[in-house]
């Protein structure tokens, strides 16, 4: 079993990295980006038996930081 | 009075914190991030500047999941002091033993100079040798300084008079200048600038020793 996982900073949480991108793209010529998040994606590889609510737990307590991120768990 | 200096793999500050802590009368114990004990008898834990782990996944998450943290959350909840600088303030928030979060600088440089460093409270056992008010030149060196916390834990820490230091200038998006903050019970203080790196007349500047010698004179037996 796989589950992916994706990181965002929070609605409302500055983003430079993402601002710096959206920036970069304006300069090349892309002036129909009005704005650009960037986050990450983290894939887990499971053994059998293991579950959402196990993944959860691994967010809360390790992948994301819920001061400034939230998360999405995606099974594959 | 005993003074231990958390050592993870990546940390780059452990030796300067230790030396700071001796010339202020501590005597100093080394603590490898594995151990899961403290050594007995310490007064305060410094979590030192640095890389830990190399700043995967987020500036401090691994290190606060280490065997040593799990020893010094135990140590300040039953009211250790502990001061955490730099990468150690990370690892302070991502334990959730200080609220907020590091984010990436506003500018998103690393940024590695003295800059004036605004006392905000002297009603803490780190900063009763300033003066509210007094701007200490401190270095400063990082990449993820940029202080974040929601509206509401803004308004706790100014209401309970929490903010320890603010940026005289702001150089990294700090959310209200924030440059280091205080526990609920004041004796856990986490600061992204360095003033063990401003205790030795050798460091070009000295106004980081009066920190160290509060706390000695605070913690000094009676």
């Amino acid at each position: 079993m796989k589950a992916r996982v994706h990181v965002m900073l929070k609605n409302g949480v500055l983003d430079p990295q993402g601002e710096a991108v959206r920036h970069a793209l304006g300069a090349m010529g892309f002036d129909q980006v009005e704005g650009v998040r960037q986050g990450k994606v983290i894939d887990l590889e499971l053994a059998d038996g293991a579950t959402e609510a196990d993944v959860t737990k691994m967010c809360e307590k390790l992948l994301a930081n819920t001061v400034i991120e939230r998360f999405e768990i995606e099974l594959l | 009075m005993r003074a231990a200096v958390i050592v993870f793999p990546g940390s780059n500050c452990d030796r300067d914190l230790a030396v700071a802590f001796e010339q202020a009368g501590f005597s100093v114990d080394m603590v490898w991030h594995k151990d899961a004990t403290l050594p007995e008898g310490i007064d305060i834990v410094g979590v030192p500047g640095g890389f830990s782990y190399g700043d995967y996944l987020r500036c401090g998450a691994i290190a606060a999941q280490s065997p040593i943290c799990k020893a010094l959350a135990a140590h300040t909840e039953r009211g250790g002091y502990a001061v955490g600088i730099c990468n150690g303030f990370q690892v302070l928030t991502e334990t959730g033993i200080l609220p907020g979060a590091l984010l990436r600088n506003a500018g998103l440089k690393y940024i590695c100079k003295t800059i004036g460093l605004k006392v905000e409270t002297s009603d803490s056992a780190f900063t009763e040798g300033y003066n509210a008010g007094d701007v200490i030149d401190i270095p400063i060196a990082h990449h993820d300084g940029n202080y974040f916390a929601d509206d509401e834990t803004l308004a706790e820490l100014k209401d309970q008079d929490r903010v320890a230091f603010t940026y005289a200038e702001n150089p990294n998006g700090s959310r209200d200048d924030i440059a280091g903050i205080l526990s609920h019970n004041r004796r856990v203080l986490g600061m992204m600038p360095h003033p063990e790196r401003a205790a030795d007349s050798g460091h070009g500047g000295t106004d980081g020793t009066a920190l160290f010698r509060a706390l000695a004179g605070v913690l000094a037996p009676a």
